[in-house]
């Protein structure tokens, strides 16, 4: 069924909550764009509509990070809780940012740009925004 | 499409360029700043100048709003310095603020309406614990979709390092060794935050040790201490302390004049023969982690304009926020092939000495980074080392004739560039 709602960063979200990785795709080249663009940059269509992503990818650029922003300090991390935040592209084609689980933050050095991954949808806390995440397979 | 090749409506010189003391000053604010800047900028005419002849105002800031609680500050800029009621105009583009009001203030004599122009850039930061400041960095990122899954400002870099490392094998060792060589220069900048060398800096540590009777320290050169994740802990792997640049508060100014009435100004002014600028998608969406597209295409434009090559560049500050940063900047100049810049820097290509001179100021990582004034700052080091008035760090044995400068907003969102002439 094609997704109706506006191709907008709410939308993404809603979607995201809704365990959907949610890409958009210009009906006239049928470029793909991850965040979602409601303006087609390569042939400047803006006759776009929602494609669910399979979630299926490669880290393509990672770090481990120690200092952290105030979110993420009252999330419990600090330099002894790192976490690792990376580039990720997906089999379709598209790279995202996201949080990358399943990867030892405190040894950075053995994590590779190549390694497969999956999303994955934690459960946020009441009011707390959620994000793009994936795990390592 | 094609375009016509770009050019100035008429020529543009700087004739006089001053920086405040870059660091932390709890008691000064960025119009402090900007005031200490701009007295410094007036002893640098060599004829002198009038206040009054200054027609307009363009000042570089990234975030006074969320750094000091203060928007709208162009027109207290104009104010401290005595030129109310004349236009002034703020710039933002994150930490190529500086560049870009370079850029305007060229633009702006090139269009004929003024032959006088101020230029400026000022960022008070140390007001913030690290955290906010963290927070307030990011927002220069794409925080909807690059913040919200915790990407810090210098974790983004970071990614582009590990991208970096895994394309051309590159090592951590490569990035310090950047941090190293930038360090050294500002060891000789009296006006940088950090006017110590790392091997200064490792030393003042054991001495401190032995002073106060702790266990001494065996670090056996410099890059031995930058391994130690005591001395040099991680902020973003692979991106530590010390591949980082510093919080900084700082101001920088230069005068800009229309080409023809330059010798009323200067004996010896600097020609802005080349102005190139363009913009990217957040890191995510680019092809290349690499590389910064934005970077490349304004070098393309600002060599085209002075129809010169990147060879022909004899000296140039670049925009070092972090190690990896420099690596990426002197190969997307076209100084150094794809790939190849860490071992340029390696090899000692880049040092003061080398081949190729890069941040001779000891860049951002030594000389600090105010950010919406490192752009200006990077010109400021450039008028001192084509007059020959760079003291202790004036690269030896080259009669500099063409310089460049390359600032960066964020991750690359933004990329000014300037060539600079000395005739």
């Amino acid at each position: 069924m094609a997704e109706e709602r506006e191709v907008n960063s709410a939308s993404f979200y809603q979607f995201l909550t809704e365990k959907k990785l949610m890409a958009s795709r210009c009906k006239k080249c049928q470029a793909l764009y991850l965040p979602p663009h409601p303006i087609c940059t390569k042939c400047h269509g803006s006759d776009m509509e929602w494609v669910e992503m399979k979630g299926n990818g490669k880290l393509a650029a990672f770090t481990a990070i120690a200092v952290g922003t105030t979110c993420t300090i009252e999330e419990g991390h600090d330099r002894n809780n790192p976490y690792v935040a990376g580039i990720v592209e997906l089999d379709e084609g598209p790279k995202i940012s996201g949080r990358i689980s399943g990867l030892d933050a405190r040894k950075p050095e053995t994590i590779k740009v190549g390694t497969p991954l999956t999303a994955e949808f934690p459960e946020q806390e009441e009011g707390k925004g959620c994000y793009v995440a994936f795990k390592a397979q | 499409m094609s375009r016509r090749a770009r050019k100035l409506g008429r020529g543009v010189a700087l004739v006089g360029a001053g920086m405040s003391k870059f660091g932390a000053f709890p008691d000064k604010t960025s119009r402090d700043l900007f005031a200490d800047a701009f007295t410094a900028m007036t002893r640098s005419v060599d004829k002198g100048m009038d206040t009054e002849d200054i027609e307009a105002l363009y000042v570089g800031n990234f975030s006074s709003d969320l750094f000091e609680g203060q928007g709208h500050i162009a027109p207290i800029m104009a104010d401290w310095v005595g030129l109310v009621p004349k236009p002034a105009t703020r710039l933002e583009d994150a930490c190529a603020s500086g560049g870009v009001a370079i850029r305007e203030g060229v633009i702006a004599i090139a269009s004929g309406l003024y032959d006088v122009v101020l230029v400026g850039g000022t960022e008070k930061m140390t007001n913030l614990p690290t955290e906010r400041v963290t927070d307030t960095l990011a927002a220069a990122s794409d925080t909807v979709y690059e913040g919200a899954c915790g990407f810090t400002f210098p974790g983004l870099y970071a990614a582009m390092a590990t991208a970096y490392m895994a394309r051309h094998g590159a090592s951590v060792e490569h990035f310090m060794k950047v941090g190293i060589k930038n360090h050294n220069n500002g060891s000789l900048n009296p006006k940088a935050q950090f006017n110590k060398s790392i091997r200064d800096l490792m030393n003042s540590r054991i001495e401190k040790a032995k002073q106060k009777g702790e266990p001494v320290p065996e670090w056996s050169d410099e890059l031995d201490f930058l391994k130690d994740p005591k001395a040099n802990p991680v902020v973003a792997w692979p991106m530590r302390l010390f591949d980082c640049s510093p919080i900084t508060d700082g101001a920088a100014c230069v005068l800009l004049v229309a080409e023809d009435i330059a010798k009323n100004f200067s004996n010896d002014p600097l020609y802005i023969v080349g102005t190139g600028q363009g913009s990217d998608h957040a890191l995510h969406e680019r092809d290349d982690l690499t590389s910064i597209a934005a970077a490349r295409i304004a070098a393309q434009q600002a060599y085209e304009m002075a129809g010169v090559q990147p060879e022909d560049i004899q000296i140039a500050e670049v925009h070092d926020c972090f190690t990896i940063a420099e690596l990426v900047a002197i190969e997307d100049l076209g100084f150094f092939k794809h790939g190849e810049g860490y071992k340029a820097t390696e090899q000692g290509l880049t040092a003061r000495d080398g081949s190729k001179p890069i941040n001779t100021s000891g860049g951002l990582k030594s000389k600090g980074h105010p950010v919406g004034a490192s752009g200006v700052g990077q010109a400021v080091e450039i008028w001192h080392q084509m007059r020959g008035e760079a003291g202790p760090r004036q690269v030896p044995g080259k009669d500099i004739r063409l310089a460049l400068t390359h600032n960066v907003g964020a991750t690359g969102g933004t990329c000014v560039v300037h060539i600079y002439q000395r005739r």
